[in-house]
């Protein structure tokens, strides 16, 4: 459709403008994805629910690495944090789950601001060093008081703890529209923060940060406030997580949920707005598909052989589409946001 | 008044003086030349000026104040601007979100007057027509004119020009030759340059850098004559 309009446009001028291009773009996305639960077998609409709290984490990545060019091998933490800001807090001081929202926000911004101010002052690969080992030291503080976090085994959310404005959230309905509806803030939020004064300085940063200082702008400060925006969007993602499944466990802080939000987000197409839910679409059912190859083929001992399978499929698109699916999209309508 | 000022600026490299004990005096409004052979501290000496390069000794006032020791950002933010000498835009981007990148963070108002601004300087620089460009395809000329023009942006009170002519054609040189004059209505402007045509044409006063020290000052005719800046430049021999 978008190309049909851009091709329509060439001679004349457009029918719409970039923004509202854009706008109908974001909108039409969301009611989509709404449309999609009464059309998808139960199990794809379970899978959707999963995979829009995965993109709000893939977007909150895409802020610091697709818009302001910091590579952050940590994110895991954020995540976590909210997670288990949320989980434990419901889980021993007994507030109300709105509460215990509001505590795992708290501590994944918390969190993010004290990364932020010492991760930031290396940059390049030694920032991602000292990003994994933020990560690491988080992951390792949640074995360390296995006796309240249960370590790896985890802990599961009471379902009396998961009703939210008198929704059961335990319930797949309520479950998919409270993702939806969390991903549709997070995703007009970062659409409005790419258009708006402080995006576009990010922007500015990521393209040619010398430049950037030179025309008088505060590096550090806009760095650290993209590391604290994509901080507190991944620990919403964390909170919704064990909110909305009901289980919060010692993996999610694992250096594997760092490299995830990377992937989907270089898949999707780095430094856009769609790029995220794209990718975390993507790598969702691929990594779903192959593992039901390898069982499907394989013997049992090498079930794990679905790793290979998505790692095959990732080499072949990071050698073909370096941009991206939505990098792709963009080099033909180059509106996209 | 001096818009600028130095007193005593050194620069130490591991023991290398590259620039030292330096006075200097900018009065508003004026076309300043900075001059010298290769390796006598000129891109130093600005860098220490526009906060790039952290200086060693002495001090730098501006407008008044005391900014030995502020950071870069807040020295361009109290109304300087800096091109590079190395071309530096941003070549993923516009032409038009360049400047306005530039335009930005001095206009806090709505998109509608930054790009008034962007539109008439990118006039002045005669880039109107490429607007929506992307920077890195646009030819060399251009993309210093380019940076000018994101400078210009900035409406400063001094513009630092680190070698903007270097690799211009003749005629791009003459063009550019003719901006600093309009230029120079409104802006402060410190010019390192090598081009003798340019500074001769569109400096008022020149400075003469030589080992990191001031060997002479004097307007174009001064230097012209000047025996030990010939030396300088020569050779002794």
């Amino acid at each position: 459709m978008s190309q049909l309009t851009e091709s329509a446009a060439g001679f004349q001028k457009p029918l719409l403008s970039q923004g509202s291009r854009s706008i109908l773009l974001h909108v039409g996305i969301v009611i989509l994805l709404f449309l999609l639960y009464f059309a998808l077998p139960v199990y794809h609409s379970g899978n959707l629910a999963r995979i829009l709290v995965l993109a709000v984490f893939a977007m909150g990545y895409n802020v610091l690495f697709g818009y302001t060019g910091l590579l952050s091998l940590g994110h895991a933490l954020f995540f976590a944090s909210g997670m288990y800001g949320f989980g434990l807090a419901i889980q021993f001081i007994d507030v109300v789950p709105i509460v215990a929202i509001i505590i795992g926000l708290l501590s994944a911004v918390v969190v993010s601001v004290v990364v932020g101010i010492l991760a930031l002052r290396t940059t390049g690969v030694a920032f991602m060093i000292v990003t994994l080992m933020f990560a690491q030291a988080g992951y390792l503080t949640v074995l360390l008081f296995g006796e309240y976090t249960r370590g790896d085994e985890g802990f599961n959310i009471h379902r009396s703890d998961r009703v939210l404005f008198g929704f059961d959230l335990s319930q797949a309905t309520n479950r998919y529209f409270c993702a939806l509806i969390l991903f549709a803030i997070c995703f007009f939020l970062t659409a409005w923060l790419v258009h708006s004064r402080f995006g576009k300085t990010l922007v500015a940063i990521r393209e040619n940060e010398e430049r950037a200082r030179m025309l008088g702008y505060d590096i550090q400060r806009h760095k650290l406030i993209a590391v604290i925006i994509s901080g507190a969007l991944s620990g919403a993602a964390g909170v919704a997580y064990a909110l909305l499944f009901g289980y919060a466990g010692a993996s999610f802080a694992a250096v594997q949920y760092s490299i995830l939000p990377l992937l989907y987000v270089l898949l999707g197409g780095a430094g856009t707005t769609i790029g995220p839910l794209i990718g975390t679409v993507f790598m969702f059912y691929l990594i779903d598909l192959s593992s039901d190859l390898a069982s499907a083929y394989l013997s049992s001992e090498f079930a794990s052989a679905y790793m290979l399978i998505a790692g095959i499929v990732l080499i072949l698109l990071t050698l073909f589409a370096p941009q991206g699916f939505a990098g792709l999209l963009r080099s033909k309508c180059k509106w996209l946001p | 008044m001096s818009l600028i000022s130095t007193r005593g600026l050194s620069k130490n490299y591991a023991g290398l003086q590259a620039v030292s004990n330096v006075d200097f005096n900018l009065p508003e409004g004026q076309v300043r030349a900075l001059i010298g052979p290769n390796g006598a501290g000129k891109t130093t000496f600005v860098g220490m000026l526009s906060g790039r390069i952290k200086s060693s000794s002495g001090s730098v006032i501006f407008s008044e104040k005391d900014i030995t020791k502020l950071p870069a950002h807040k020295r361009m933010t109290m109304g300087m601007a800096y091109t590079f000498q190395i071309t530096s835009v941003f070549s993923k981007l516009s032409v038009h979100e360049n400047v306005a990148l530039a335009a930005r963070r001095v206009i806090r108002d709505k998109p509608s007057v930054v790009n008034a601004k962007v539109t008439s300087v990118l006039e002045k620089v005669y880039l109107a027509d490429r607007y929506d460009q992307i920077a890195g395809d646009l030819s060399y000329g251009h993309q210093r004119l380019l940076e000018i023009g994101m400078g210009l942006a900035q409406s400063p009170k001094l513009f630092i020009l680190d070698e903007p002519t270097q690799g211009l054609s003749a005629t791009e040189v003459e063009g550019f030759i003719e901006l600093i004059r309009v230029l120079s209505e409104n802006t402060t402007i410190l010019l390192i340059e090598h081009n003798m045509d340019v500074v001769m044409k569109a400096a008022h006063y020149i400075t003469v850098l030589n080992f990191g020290e001031i060997l002479a000052e004097g307007t174009p005719d001064e230097i012209r004559a000047n025996q030990s800046v010939q030396t300088a430049y020569l050779g002794s021999h």
